[in-house]
């Protein structure tokens, strides 16, 4: 076979492992890269900003289940990219990040545009390479998809010296991927899988506490039928929204530092917690001896790592949580005398309590008959989409009001950076959802101040035809920090209040997008109407009320069960 | 309490940063670490030695496991094993201490690997304990240098 470039092996083996979307940014380094995209099949997306690249990638990823790919230039290119690769690790998102890199002889030179990405990527990627030989490159390539999507997802950097990328190859031929070093158990140990379910038999008070685990794996049917049938009851993490049907009877929402009454007391209160795919992260925890402490604790995830990392495990099962929740299923199919009348009325008792607590301290809000009230905005959002949009957020207020108050009943329609919190995420990650699905509705529900980390993508949003719809929160403060100050610094709003922001409706114009504004509680629902029927980038400006806050709210450090509440 | 792990990995550049990048990057300790080729030169064997209650070391070996070029990893000071390190020191041997020195070198079954008219460059080799009794015992006479390799290590064979 005649040889070929690096550049033509790459596009190759992108096309061979079904890419068919890339966000990026050109450089000197990838400039022939570039050239053998315009060739090919596959689409780029040109944004404003490498971070927008990467987060629009991971938007992608998110929504469609797929691996999201970025192609960056060397240097600067790379390091703008960080911030989403590190959004991207903390939330367990399968990418492949592609880099340039100078010619492999000027590396370690202090070249123009040089630096070491490999190096400084190495704690937030699930693994990256620095090709060194030509060929290498494909391998590595295929293993770089391979690594993103297998096991515990994540993001892997491949970085491509320019001279690689211009070199002369063969290409090989695929063969499947093996990886000794790389192992990840996937199939639960069945003796686990039969002690987790004879000790949900015994339980009296158990919950499920499910994470993004549920939503990586597309395992939500699975837990549906697990919680429905045994009569269950379910909190989510904010990664876990829309793993469980968020209106269903069972659902208690969101536990955690802003969690639900019900989901934080469930937790305190239960005997047997079942976490799925999830943690035990800090803001959902709270303070560590206060979390579920008359528990028995069943934990399924497929990384070993995260079991007993937090809180130690009475059952853990180390498996894809798909086929450990389908083990479950299955047992409970063979058990004879299985009966969900018996279940329901097992926890009858349980079931009650939490009803209580569900209608004492409901999530609710004060409302108002003139003044915007943010919590309004969420519910008219879910109302007139009909619960079916994909919500990106950015983070904060506006992350916490959506997650409380828009009830996601399916998977992949919450998209929001809940490990590293990164405002300026929701904008690009909303691009890439809605280039994954162009006939779906796509809201980044924002603040006034994340917006403006990353709104050059309205520009991309508008160049490549993503009708998305910006719903900006808008309280002229950084309201999350400045909720912290009210509460916990003396209402000392050190560096919260933002004096200026730009006219974001005369903003929307600039970027020939449609801008909306709502002044009064009467005009949301007409804004967000019009908004819906517009085939165009729309920014709706909700002016909201300004020192409104989120609740409930624990208290960094305290105990789950000592909630703030409206 | 310390842990001597010994730890299979790729031979491959970068392999050793991500080690010990985990360690630093998640607050682990290391007390000491040996790294080279293993018989297969795709492979280099680290032995590390590292502190920490039972749940930090079983966090240790997991995050150690999850990293791609690790192989393997055992925990070997959990069962019976064999532990060597090396030390060089340079001593200070003129007229009336040359003879002790040479005395206590040969006591810890050690040799001398470099002379010069006021100094011996000691090799020993041992255990941990050992290396430290013999620098207790040279200190007085006087220390001017010392390199250690740390610990490298090996299961003993199962008896049977």
């Amino acid at each position: 076979m005649s040889k070929i470039t690096g550049a033509q092996a790459t596009i190759k083996c992108l096309q061979e492992e079904g890419v068919d979307l890339i966000f990026g940014y050109p450089g000197g380094a990838v400039i022939e890269l570039y050239d053998e995209l315009l060739k090919s099949p596959i689409r780029h997306i040109l944004v404003r900003h490498e971070q927008g690249a990467v987060h629009a990638a991971d938007g992608y990823a998110r929504a469609s289940g797929k691996v999201g790919v970025a192609l960056l230039t060397s240097g600067p290119g790379a390091t703008n990219g960080v911030t989403a690769i590190a959004t991207a690790y903390c939330d367990s998102i399968p990418l492949v990040v592609l880099t340039g890199q100078v010619p492999r002889a000027l590396i370690g030179n202090d070249a123009f545009q040089e630096v070491d990405i490999v190096g400084i990527t190495r704690p937030c990627t699930k693994h990256n390479y620095l090709v060194d030989e030509p060929e290498d490159l494909v391998p590595t390539l295929r293993e770089a998809f391979y690594l993103a999507a297998a096991g515990r997802p994540g993001p892997v950097l491949v970085d491509l010296p320019k001279d690689i990328i211009a070199a002369a190859i063969d290409y090989p031929e695929k063969t499947p991927i093996r990886m000794p070093t790389y192992q990840p158990n996937i199939t639960p140990h069945l003796r686990q899988v039969e002690k987790a379910c004879r000790a949900i038999l015994k339980a009296k008070k158990p919950v499920l506490y499910v994470g993004g685990g549920v939503i990586l794996s597309d395992s939500n049917e699975e837990l549906t039928r697990l919680a429905r049938r045994l009569s269950i009851p379910v909190t989510m993490t904010l990664m876990g929204l829309g793993g469980f049907p968020g209106t269903d009877p069972l659902s208690l929402g969101m536990l955690g530092m802003h969690g639900t009454y019900a989901a934080n007391m469930s937790v305190a209160k239960s005997d047997l917690l079942i976490a799925v795919g999830s943690r035990f992260d800090d803001r959902v925890t709270g303070r560590l001896d206060a979390f579920a402490p008359e528990a028995k604790i069943i934990h399924i995830d497929i990384d070993p790592s995260s079991i007993s990392k937090n809180v130690s495990v009475d059952i853990p099962i180390v498996a894809d949580c798909k086929l450990a929740l389908t083990a479950m299923n299955r047992w409970f199919d063979a058990m004879t005398d299985f009966n969900e009348q018996a279940m329901r009325n097992q926890f009858a008792p349980w079931l009650e309590q939490l009803e209580i607590w569900k209608k004492t301290h409901p999530l609710s809000y004060v409302d108002d008959p003139e003044i915007i009230k943010p919590q309004y905005v969420i519910e008219k959002l879910q109302e007139l989409t009909g619960g079916d949009a994909i919500i990106t957020t950015e983070v904060g207020q506006n992350q916490m009001w959506a997650a409380q108050f828009y009830r996601f009943d399916h998977p992949r329609r919450l998209l929001t950076s809940g490990g590293l919190g990164t405002m300026g995420y929701g904008l690009p990650a909303a691009i890439g959802a809605q280039l994954a699905f162009p006939d779906k509705t796509v809201i980044d529900v924002a603040g006034d101040g994340s917006i403006q980390m990353n709104i050059q993508e309205l520009a991309t949003a508008k160049e490549c035809g993503a009708p998305v719809k910006v719903a900006i929160l808008n309280n002229s403060f950084l309201g999350m920090v400045r909720q912290w100050q009210e509460l916990f610094y003396k209402r000392h709003y050190a560096a919260t209040t933002m004096e200026f922001a730009p006219d974001f409706v005369t903003l929307a114009a600039a970027y020939k997008a449609v801008g909306l504004r709502a002044k009064t509680k009467d005009e949301v629902v007409p804004v967000i109407k019009e908004a819906l029927a517009t085939d165009n980038v729309v920014i709706m400006d909700f002016v909201i009320s300004r020192e409104e806050g989120v609740f409930p709210m624990v208290p960094a450090g305290k105990a789950t069960t000592e909630m703030l509440l409206v | 309490m310390k842990h001597t792990l010994s730890i299979l990995m790729r031979n491959k550049p970068g392999a050793l940063s991500r080690v010990t990048g985990l360690f630093s990057g998640r607050s682990f300790n290391i007390e000491s670490l040996s790294v080279a080729e293993t018989l297969d030169p795709d492979f280099s064997c680290l032995t590390l030695v590292t502190k920490g209650d039972a749940a930090i070391i079983e966090q240790i070996t997991k995050q150690l496991h999850k990293l791609i070029d690790v192989v393997t990893l055992s925990n070997i000071s959990q069962g019976e094993y064999v532990e060597r390190e090396m030390v060089l020191i340079r001593m200070k041997a003129d007229g009336h201490t040359r003879a002790e020195v040479l005395r206590i070198v040969d006591i810890f079954r050690g040799k001398v690997v470099d002379v010069s008219p006021n100094s011996y460059v000691l090799e020993i080799t041992g255990s941990e304990s050992k290396i430290n009794a013999v620098l207790d015992i040279l200190r007085p006479i006087g220390i001017k240098e010392i390199v250690r390799t740390g610990k490298i290590a090996m299961k003993r064979a199962a008896k049977k």
